[in-house]
């Protein structure tokens, strides 16, 4: 099966730190990929290559095969545990600013049937989200829970090749951790994403993860730690890409928020 | 209970605020009685019938010169000033705040320019001013855009630098371009403090006002009390200060609630 991420003897260094050392990584289409590690050792790091966010020092990292130009761009999603929405958007507004983007360059939005049609689509990813009750809200009057699921959906909307998710429910309490794992489970299956999750729970990392990778310092030395970086020490293959969803479904259930 | 947890009541909250004000006014008329009982003509501390007496004359008799109804000319005039100067301060601090802020290269070339001339007293550049652009308008206005502009660029360009990584790094996903990230993504959100930005500018706008006015002018509120203090006019000075003391608070309020009104995500209080 080809790649559809592959990140080929990666390093990462600030300076003389070293911070990842020879990563090297295929990542399937359809994985769900849990990243777990200390802290410090390079999650974060190797989460903002994958993203654009960072070039690496040494390696490559290709997508589709193409190299990654070292910037964000809408082939990749991205959830983060905090400030993913907009707070000065609407919930809906929220959604469809990603639909606004490449369809109106210099006006920055849209207007009449071309507004109308974007506010369709995106009202129908927020119902997918369980946010369909609350689309003229604004990001600071809902709960972290609802938040996350905007950012999801916000993500979602732009059909990216591979979702990122940066701890995304680290800042959630269990009961609405454990409704968030059935929701990106289920949109994982229905939305047929390529997912990269960086979290500390490692729990989490098996319910959800088709494949877990662990972080760590192959090597380390006590008179200058911050001589060796972290590199993957175990890749755990846990279940193969997802049985597709029965077909007839056409469009997938809304759950309720209930958080 | 301690002092630290102790909330007033709204009703309670205006008698406390109250208070110092009604206290001070007292001692002053207290004062005023006592200077005018020992010497009916004095100008020192006129009493409230004088100030009316004399305002009077200034809000309804027009000047013979002029032909202008001198309170209302002179007020007229220094808002133009005022909101002229201000009004091109905040074009300045919304258009180059957001562009320094936004994108590194314009930062790099404008920053240290615009620390540079934040750092000149405004009212040393006043002469320069009066020789540059002659004693007219111009130079009065500009004295304060020069004056407020650049601590509002400041302002504004910092606040877009410290809206959060992870919301231009969404943008950026969500395949906005430069432009529509400042105008969607830093603009909205530097609206509320640019209206702060401006409340915070008031104050130094009317210092720069009234300095230009005194210095050389022939109308306004600055020049009139600058213009009566030959002749010991505190029945004039003290309603003009104390006019000047209710437009900044008018403009305050103002420039608070339409902040609260159009930005109410902004405020807190969407909830």
């Amino acid at each position: 099966m080809n790649a559809l991420l592959s990140l080929r003897n990666v390093w990462v260094e600030y300076g003389d730190k070293v911070v990842l050392e020879k990563v090297n990584l295929e990542v399937a289409e359809g994985a769900f990929l849990s990243i777990i590690g200390p802290s410090g050792a390079g999650k974060s790091s190797l989460l903002r290559l994958i993203l654009g966010q960072e070039a690496p020092t040494r390696g490559q990292v290709l997508l589709d095969g193409q190299p990654l130009r070292p910037e964000c761009g809408p082939d990749r999603g991205v959830v983060f545990q905090r400030y993913s929405v907009f707070p000065h958007m609407t919930v809906l507004g929220n959604v469809t600013f990603g639909l606004e983007c490449p369809a109106a360059p210099l006006a920055a939005r849209l207007f009449g049937g071309a507004r109308r049609k974007a506010e369709a689509e995106a009202t129908q990813m927020l119902e997918a989200v369980g946010l369909g009750d609350s689309l003229h809200l604004y990001p600071a009057q809902m709960s972290g829970g609802m938040q996350q699921r905007l950012a999801i959906a916000q993500a979602l909307i732009k059909r990216p090749r591979i979702l990122l998710l940066d701890e995304p429910f680290g800042a959630l309490d269990p009961g609405i951790r454990a409704d968030m794992h059935g929701l990106i489970t289920r949109l994982w299956r229905d939305y047929s994403l390529t997912v990269v999750m960086v979290t500390h729970d490692i729990k989490e990392a098996f319910t959800l993860g088709t494949r877990v990778l662990a972080l760590d310092k192959r090597r380390h030395d006590p008179h200058a730690p911050h001589r060796y970086g972290a590199t993957a020490v175990y890749d755990l293959p846990l279940r193969g890409p997802p049985v597709p969803a029965p077909e007839p479904e056409t469009q997938p259930t809304p759950v309720a928020a209930t958080n | 209970m301690r002092l630290i947890n102790r909330h007033f009541s709204k009703r309670d909250r205006l008698i406390a605020g109250g208070a110092p004000i009604v206290l001070l006014l007292v001692i002053y008329l207290i004062m005023a009685a006592a200077r005018h009982a020992a010497n009916p003509s004095d100008k020192i501390l006129p009493l409230p019938g004088g100030m009316f007496t004399a305002m009077a004359g200034l809000l309804t008799t027009p000047d013979p010169l002029s032909g202008h109804l001198v309170f209302w000319a002179d007020t007229l005039a220094s808002l133009q000033r005022l909101g002229l100067g201000l009004g091109i301060a905040t074009l300045f601090a919304l258009v180059l705040g957001l562009l320094i802020g936004a994108i590194p290269p314009v930062r790099a070339t404008l920053s240290p320019l615009v620390t540079g001339i934040a750092v000149i007293p405004p009212i040393a550049l006043l002469p320069i001013l009066f020789i540059a652009l002659g004693l007219g308008e111009t130079s009065k206005v500009v004295l304060i855009a020069i004056g407020v502009a650049p601590v509002m660029i400041r302002d504004i360009a910092a606040h877009v630098g410290s809206l959060p990584r992870e919301q231009i790094i969404k943008a950026e996903t969500l395949g906005a371009n430069s432009w529509q990230i400042i105008a969607r993504v830093a603009l909205p959100q530097a609206m509320p403090r640019l209206l702060q930005a401006i409340r915070l500018a008031l104050g130094p706008a009317w210092v720069f006002l009234i300095s230009a006015e005194a210095v050389a002018s022939d109308i306004g509120l600055g020049y009139r009390i600058f213009l009566v203090r030959r002749y010991l006019s505190m029945d004039v000075i003290i309603p003009y200060v104390a006019w000047i003391a209710l437009l900044a608070i008018v403009m305050d309020v103002a420039l608070n609630a339409l902040s609260r009104r159009a930005f109410p995500w902004a405020h807190g209080d969407a909830r």
